[in-house]
């Protein structure tokens, strides 16, 4: 292979895009080497097995992750701005919105939950860490290097351009020939690991390391979701990596699964691809739920309303979301009563989210609503889901689905549910827990400006498009006829104000990591519910000096109007904590290279990759291990220090 | 604070009545429809918005009574109005939850209804045999053969009006969603495999299409004209392109096949002959002869002056 082959060359954005990625990589470089941090990366954060850290390592990830997908996002609508645009030609624009599906589902939204639930869920459940923290680190530098391998088609070898579904037969190997698809396959395997184990990971921390008294209808909405959430990682999961990995031997082994010689079925991967990717929608809407849940009872000082009833409707749309797969393609021609059926369930899934939308507006109910910025994330949820969802019901009628099917209606329509549910989820969640991670809150006059902002630009954007589809715009094309300029210059206006909320954002973080009070209470709103609050902050490293015993729904509450806290100084004993390891950083970076030599169908590298893979399995399973307790005394002074006794 | 309230709940009233008489009032494609298929589906969407509207107004107005009413900076909030510990309410909570399972049902049954009426030709042309017109995409364009009439077009069709067409749809290489909005929904073609999608034009005139499933660099492009004229002119249409059209070769259909985008042309024979893409048997027709064609882009883009897209080789 020629070098000019392997970089990507002929386009001046891309050039500048390698550009940028040169300056940035050796900025980080130098400014390691300059401070000699390299050591502090390794022992603090690299070989880190702390749920807490690897949680923050999520969210950082998660957010670059968002930056590029709303560049790319901004780029399609830049595109889309005016008639007879001549800013991104049809390939260029093909590749741009298969990553920007792709980054924002795979690499961002379901990340960013992670590391928030990463972060929250042993605190709320009153546990020091995950029930495998080993395996939590392992999940995070596959996910880690995953989403590296995926971004660096972008500069080498190509990008995928077969759309986020990569629908065969086009995504074969005869139709989209090079690297490309092999990048996103690849990458969503190697990360696909990840979440599978983190799913199993959750599950087994939650059932297992629940505080005494903690009984499963007593765990706070948030963990309820993330249980659910888990659920359906472990038995959707495992569908995609399937089907990836037939696909992966269709074309760099030459097998015919989803190919149309040969009696090849490329419609099948249609049906693997949404018998994972509908259940995923609800991996990365459920811990939303979970999240808006929290904010709300919290901001409004109020028991959330139904509890009972929001969990029984998080365990049934879990369950429907296995069954609704179809509606994906009603247009595929599978006939009226396989229609009908798939119409039916999906339009069910309405009846537990209504029931959770008017349990939200009933906790708002005589309630006592403080308009911070993580409230204002929340509330704001509630009637931009209600129209996405509303739209989803009409898509979910599949003789009209017909219409909608492939248009703009549609585009309108998903994003109207991921981004108020899902964006709005990790901002409400990140500013919210923020005092937990970092010791101080962000600036709330500088966040309600971007959250207003985000907001708007946010209907401004995606309203319009329901009109486009409507008037029969496909999705996907790479340039407008003119009766649609308006429409579209509207929406284009909407994504860059959206774009400059990020911005606003990002500059929050600055600014507060310079000017914020530092927080030092623990409780940082004061008016903490659950468990997570009751630990100080910084939390230390074993998270809870004393576990505490849990007798109702929020119990730091009830430990606040009792006077308890999770340090009570009679009852300590050495707390035993994992030891920091750098097998899983090491492991997942030679499938990284194992992976990206299987791109280039350099098999013979590719082996030997994954041999160095296996062995460092071996290495693990000899691994005895067993950590470090951290003694009484050494809990009395971080407490004390921490509680300013 | 009452008198507060209430020119923003009239302005609230306003917006839904608003949306109707934006919608009722702008010809957007789908809801301008031109034959009993699209019809059809427009009526069911029109019903659903009702139900849709009816939801939004229900949550908007309780959220913003909500928002308003409990905030905690209000003035004058009474003790009373604070009840931290109201968790449960069993009576609200069966109603939230029957009616949205009868809003469901309500939606169900006419979509399960239109499902099963849209698999037959419409009832309106039921004393005429539907006209039937294969229609095959190949990257990046449209195949319509008339196998009663012996002709072919590309990229374009004629049709005749108040009578159904029987499109059988397939493609030759990648999938692609045959539609016209004017008309009615879509179905997709795939190769080796045949849909049959019932339309009809009840009003002459030229209708756009288009392939709406990403398929490839020439996605965009993959579009065509669809007219839709009375019996006697289709008839007419049909013998002049059976007297004038040149025959289509097997050597210059394969050729056509190549992923390329071409002009609208006309044929007096059809590509049936030798393969239907629909059968298991014409499933890998083009790919086995196309299968390096893919390895080059053909660098499609916009261009400065009139023609949206170029193909710049």
């Amino acid at each position: 292979m020629q070098l000019d082959e392997f970089f990507v060359t002929g386009e001046p954005l891309i050039y500048g895009g390698m550009v940028a990625i040169a300056l940035v990589t050796s900025a980080i470089l130098f400014i390691l080497t300059y401070f000699k941090k390299w050591g502090w990366l390794w022992r603090e954060w690299l070989t880190t097995v702390d749920h807490k850290k690897i949680g923050i390592m999520y969210i950082l990830s998660a957010l670059a992750m968002l930056f590029r997908g709303g560049a790319d996002a901004l780029m399609m609508r830049t595109q889309l701005a005016f008639p007879n645009m001549q800013f991104l030609n049809a390939q260029h624009y093909d590749e741009i919105f298969t990553t920007h599906g792709t980054v924002m589902i795979i690499f961002m939204a379901m990340p960013f939950l992670i590391g928030l639930m990463n972060i929250i869920v042993p605190l709320q459940i009153g546990a020091r860490d995950f029930a495998f923290p080993f395996v939590n680190a392992l999940s995070f530098w596959s996910f880690f290097f995953g989403a590296m391998l995926f971004n660096i088609s972008f500069v080498i070898g190509g990008a995928p351009d077969a759309g986020w579904t990569s629908y065969t037969p086009l995504a074969g190997a005869a139709m989209s020939p090079g690297p490309g698809q092999n990048f996103y396959l690849m990458g969503l395997q190697l990360s696909g690991i990840g979440t599978l184990a983190t799913g199993i990971n959750l599950m087994v921390t939650i059932l297992k390391m629940r505080a005494p008294g903690m009984t499963l209808f007593k765990m706070p909405i948030f963990t309820w979701s993330t249980f659910i959430t888990s659920f359906i990682i472990v038995f959707a999961f495992p569908i995609l990596t399937v089907a990836l990995a037939l696909m992966t031997i269709d074309r760099i082994f030459g097998s015919q699964f989803f190919t149309l010689t040969g009696e090849g079925m490329p419609m099948m991967w249609a049906n693997l691809f949404w018998m994972w990717g509908h259940p995923e929608v609800y991996i990365v809407i459920l811990p939303a739920f979970g999240i808006f849940s929290e904010v709300i009872a919290t901001f409004a000082r109020k028991r959330l309303f139904g509890y009972n009833a929001m969990v029984w409707s998080i365990i049934l749309i879990a369950g429907l979301s296995f069954l609704v797969w179809v509606h994906h393609f009603f247009t595929m021609g599978a006939g009226a009563f396989v229609n009908s059926v798939f119409s039916i369930t999906t339009m069910l899934i309405a009846v537990p989210t209504g029931v959770k939308i008017f349990n939200w507006l009933a906790t708002l109910y005589k309630s006592r609503i403080v308009l911070t910025v993580p409230m204002l994330w929340s509330l704001a949820f509630i009637p931009s889901f209600v129209i996405g969802g509303v739209t989803g019901v009409m898509l979910g009628m599949a003789a009209t689905d017909y219409q909608y099917h492939n248009t703009y209606f549609l585009v309108s329509h998903f994003h109207y549910v991921l981004i108020p549910g899902t964006v709005f989820a990790c901002f409400a969640g990140l500013v919210y827990w923020y005092p937990k991670m970092f010791g101080h809150k962000l600036n709330e006059r500088i966040g309600k400006w971007s959250f207003w902002l985000f907001l708007i630009g946010f209907h401004v954007c995606f309203f319009p498009q329901y009109f486009l589809g409507l008037d029969g715009m496909a999705r996907r094309i790479f340039t407008i006829t003119p009766e649609w300029f308006t429409l579209n210059f509207i929406s284009t206006m909407g994504a860059f104000m959206m774009g400059l909320a990020f911005a606003i954002f990002v500059y929050c973080i600055y600014y507060s990591y310079r000017y914020s009070e530092r927080e030092i209470s623990g409780d940082a709103w004061g008016y903490g519910r659950t468990l997570e609050w009751a630990t100080p902050t910084p939390i230390p490293a074993y998270n809870f000096a004393t576990v505490p015993q849990v007798n109702t729904h929020d119990a730091f509450l009830e430990m606040k109007e009792k006077g308890k806290t999770t340090f009570d100084e009679e009852n300590l004993e050495p707390i035993h904590m994992p030891n920091n390891t750098g097998k899983p950083f090491i492991m997942m970076g030679i499938l990284f290279f194992a992976s990206f030599f299987l791109v280039f169908e350099w098999i013979t590298l590719a082996v030997i990759g994954l041999i160095g893979g296996l062995v460092m399995m071996i290495i693990r399973s000899f691994d005895y291990d067993d950590g470090h307790h951290i003694e009484v005394d050494e809990i009395k002074r971080t407490e004390r220090a921490a509680r300013g006794l | 604070m009452n008198q507060q309230r209430h020119p923003f709940k009239k302005w609230l009233a306003l917006v839904p009545l608003g949306f109707i008489v934006f919608l009722s009032g702008c010809e957007l494609a789908v809801l301008d429809p031109a034959g009993p298929v699209a019809q059809s589906q427009k009526d069911l969407m029109i019903y659903s918005l009702y139900f849709m509207f009816g939801i939004i107004i229900v949550v908007f107005v309780a959220f913003g009574v909500m928002v308003f009413k409990y905030r905690d900076n209000k003035p004058n909030r009474k003790d009373e109005d604070y009840k931290p510990n109201l968790h449960g309410n069993t009576l609200i909570e069966v109603v939230w939850t029957v009616i949205p399972i009868i809003i469901v049902t309500a939606l169900s049954i006419p979509t399960v209804t239109t499902l099963f009426e849209l698999e037959k030709p419409p009832e309106s042309s039921a004393d005429k045999e539907p006209l039937v017109v294969y229609a095959t995409s190949a990257d990046w364009k449209w195949f319509f053969s008339y196998p009663e009439q012996g002709i072919e077009t590309v990229n374009y069709l004629h049709i005749p009006t108040d009578r159904a067409i029987e499109f059988h749809l397939s493609s030759a290489d990648s999938m692609a969603s045959f539609w016209i909005p004017r008309l009615g929904g879509q179905k997709y073609g795939m190769a080796g495999m045949e849909n049959i999608l019932y339309l009809q034009a009840d009003v002459p005139g030229t209708y756009n299409g288009r392939n709406a499933n990403f398929n490839g660099e020439g996605f965009t492009a993959q579009t065509f004209e669809v007219q839709a004229q009375p019996q006697e002119q289709f008839d007419t249409w049909v013998q002049e392109t059976q007297e004038q059209a040149p025959e289509l070769t097997q050597d210059e259909y394969d050729s056509l096949l190549k992923p390329s985008l071409v002009e609208e042309m006309t044929f007096s024979s059809t590509h049936l002959q030798w393969v239907d893409h629909g059968t298991n048997a014409g499933r890998d027709y083009s790919i086995i002869r196309h299968r390096n064609a893919y390895d080059e882009t053909l660098h499609i883009e916009n261009v400065p002056g009139p023609g949206w897209i170029s193909e710049n080789e």
